[in-house]
């Protein structure tokens, strides 16, 4: 199991360089840095200045280097100017004195993000306080998402083919056939707009922010988890049908077990176990309805903070949020890995 | 004249989708009347959920078709802008129809630069039905021609095409999306390249599916073959370039990011369903007996796994168009690679959703098309799925 999980660590680790690269050479090419270079100098820069720009702040190195810096594995660029000198762990330019001070490495692995060029903040205080709002936004979805999936599969599970399956699995596939930019705008129409005029809602969450209330923040929390729901749903319907049909259900049956006590007792945990590894790999698909809930709704978390840096350049930024968003999705797959051997002691790794 | 009322608003729309009515009574009539004789196809209409799903894709199909390259349902033209309708409610009156010789209603009403919402919805059909079943198909190629040699050979091949893959899976589609469709990548030519490769796949795949199959017949083959790579390189040269030696193929730019997008994010998946369903055949005895024939890897792995695993294949391409269409949508929200006056579904919703609160005509309708139009896949997939598992 040790072994297990440490090259499935190995594999992570591995694969999360290789994505921060592709997004880094992706934000690094040629044309994303001569519009840096004109948004942060000016923008009737001739060709020559965005060069003399790019290369005195280090832009100009080549990518594999540049790469190392931005991990902090290479030390960071320094360069000499007429005024005194520049370097990527220093502001701008300064003497000699302050430059021997500041420290040699300055990567992400070091804590350094850079700074965001449309905020104007340090970019690790964007994410933390982005996450920090989404992390809410999500731990409400799960709340409900997970408990009403999972009660709508078993239910429809357990009698298999009867009508309330039936039912229920269309609901399943309907949710599912919805995108979130679809749900939320029918749930926008139907619950907060003056047209139709129930009004019970709120059509935005950007009060939400910080102080969420029933009102202002269940119609963001319902579009992400309708989308999600159907198709965990779905899974929990296919392995619950799946375990009624075991030789031991039939045995309990004919025992003269009652069928409520079949499905709690027997049924329920080991139908539970597929679905496990469902919600944890569903984490990938919930960011982009993040992203897509918090654009609709204009709620300023993480995914909002996504549209916003790739949608302006902001190089540092970007890569800020890939690299938490990947990190996430990665640990998320290793415990989805680890927790269904460790569910089912069927599997064994050797 | 008068704005119209409900009822005859929907009596008017039932009148302008005729055609659609009538492709979809002879489509349904004929395969009802002929279904014993068409396989899997003919077993859908058996089941009610198969029929309804079915019906819906169709009636999309359809109308993409007869609206968008016919230009038949349309009321107006999908960029003519009627000042005075600006955001008016459904069923209004145009002024002055009769002597500009419009259709003298906005069935569905005006969106906010006064454009009609019907139409818009109808030619979004249109640009669904131009790209998502071909992206789908095309990632389907790509997933096949890898995930067959990565399944059946295993080992150090399925190791590097597996972490490929995950590696793709672990990026969220919006960044990547952000990333590979925005003007400074596409200044960079990276689309165009991975165009050039992606596309390469179904030449290659067909190339080998023929070859493997007539081996044994020199002239028969070298036909085959020799069309494939004759047509096949003339179209990949005209759609991937732009660079078409005759001239008369190309493929638009933009249209050209999304598609190499979309089939970037779909082929990881496809290859790893292949993976799978490879990986499980080939210990059948039918394997065995064609490696003890002699026959060669690449027809055991197109001509005796392939055809076995076609039942969850053609499922989950149905599913898989209706992702792409979700995803196409999601592209049009974010307003990425195509031009803000296109009529797709997402761009449409993105505009409609900023006044949602005041006007609900402008962004239900294209929501509804989508949300039926997916509905309709996946029910028809579940419909195949109940069918192909029967017998």
């Amino acid at each position: 199991m040790g072994l297990f999980i440490l090259r499935r660590l190995g594999v992570m680790i591995l694969t999360a360089i290789c994505l921060t690269f592709i997004v880094f050479f992706m934000t690094n090419l040629t044309p994303n840095l001569e519009k840096l270079a004109k948004t942060q100098g000016n923008f009737r820069m001739s060709d020559a200045e965005v060069t003399s720009w790019l290369g005195q702040n280090g832009y100009l190195q080549p990518m594999p280097v540049k790469y190392a810096q931005w991990l902090g594995v290479l030390p960071g660029w320094t360069l000499e100017v007429e005024a005194g000198l520049r370097g990527r762990c220093v502001n701008g330019t300064v003497t000699p004195e302050v430059m021997a001070e500041a420290p040699r490495f300055c990567g992400i692995l070091q804590g350094h993000w850079g700074t965001s060029t449309v905020f104007k903040t340090e970019v690790g205080e964007i994410i933390a306080t982005r996450l920090g709002l989404t992390a809410k936004l999500m731990f409400w979805v799960m709340m409900l998402m997970v408990p009403s999936a999972l009660l709508l599969g078993v239910l429809a599970g357990m009698r298999e083919g009867s009508r309330t399956d039936r039912s229920l699995s269309t609901f399943a596939i309907v949710t599912t056939a919805t995108p979130e930019y679809v749900s939320g705008v029918i749930l926008i129409a139907v619950f907060a707009s003056s047209a139709v005029g129930l009004k019970w809602f709120n059509g935005t969450a950007t009060g939400a922010m910080e102080d969420a209330s029933f009102n202002n923040f269940f119609l963001p929390v319902l579009t992400i988890a309708l989308y999600g729901m159907g198709y965990i749903a779905r899974m929990t319907r296919a392995s619950m049908a799946e375990v009624m049909t075991a030789q031991y259900i039939r045995t309990a049956r004919l025992k003269g077990v009652k069928f409520r006590d079949i499905v709690i007792r027997h049924a329920l945990r080991n139908a539970l176990i597929a679905p496990f590894t469902v919600i944890m790999l569903q984490f990938p698909w919930l960011l982009n309805g993040v992203v897509i809930v918090e654009t609709l709704f204009n709620y300023k978390g993480f995914g909002w903070v996504l549209v916003q840096a790739a949608g302006n350049n902001d190089i540092e930024l970007l890569l800020g949020v890939s690299v938490v968003s990947v990190v996430v999705v990665l640990v998320t797959q290793l415990i989805s890995d680890i927790g269904y051997v460790y569910l089912n002691p069927r599997i064994k790794i050797s | 004249m008068d704005t119209l009322g409900w009822g005859e608003i929907i009596i008017r729309i039932l009148i302008q989708f005729i055609p659609v009515w009538i492709a979809l009574a002879l489509t349904f009539g004929l395969s009802i009347a002929y279904k014993r004789r068409l396989g899997l196809y003919g077993k859908l209409f058996d089941s009610m959920i198969g029929m309804i799903g079915f019906a819906l894709v169709m009636f999309w199909v359809f109308t993409g078709i007869f609206g968008g390259a016919f230009g038949w349902i349309v009321t107006h033209d999908v960029l003519a802008q009627i000042s005075g309708l600006k955001n008016k409610e459904p069923g209004i009156a145009v002024p002055e129809a009769e002597a500009l010789g419009l259709y003298p209603y906005y069935l569905m009403g005006g969106d906010n630069l006064a454009r009609d919402v019907f139409s818009r919805m109808i030619v979004g059909a249109w640009e669904v039905m131009k790209i998502a079943p071909f992206a789908t198909l095309f990632a389907f190629m790509v997933g096949i021609t890898l995930g067959l040699p990565a399944g059946y050979y295993g080992g150090r091949l399925d190791t590097f095409l597996s972490f490929l893959a995950n590696l793709i899976l672990a990026f969220p589609v919006i960044l990547l999306f952000y990333l590979l469709v925005t003007p400074e990548i596409v200044l960079t030519g990276i689309p165009v390249y991975m165009a050039a490769v992606l596309f390469l796949f179904p030449i290659v795949f067909l190339t080998i599916l023929f070859n493997a199959r007539f081996f044994t017949q020199p002239a028969k083959r070298n036909l085959y073959v020799g069309l494939v790579l004759v047509i096949g390189i003339w179209i990949y040269l005209g759609i991937a370039w732009d660079a078409d030696p005759l001239g008369i193929i190309s493929f638009p730019p933009n249209l050209l990011v999304v598609f190499v997008a979309v089939v970037f994010v779909n082929s990881p998946t496809v290859f790893r369903i292949v993976r799978g369903l490879a990986m499980d055949i080939k210990t059948r005895d039918y394997v065995a007996a064609a490696q003890t024939r002699g026959e060669g890897p690449w027809y055991i792995m197109l001509w005796e796994i392939l055809p076995n695993a076609r039942g969850p294949l053609i499922v989950d391409f149905c599913l898989r168009i209706g992702y792409t269409s979700i995803l196409l949508g999601t592209l049009g929200f974010f307003g990425l690679g195509l031009s803000p006056e296109s009529p797709d579904w997402g761009s449409t919703i993105n505009e409609g959703r900023k006044l949602l609160s005041i006007y609900l005509h402008p962004a239900l309708p294209p929501a509804m098309a989508l949300l039926s139009l997916v509905l309709g896949l996946n029910l028809l997939a579940d419909g195949l799925r109940e069918e192909s598992l029967r017998d």
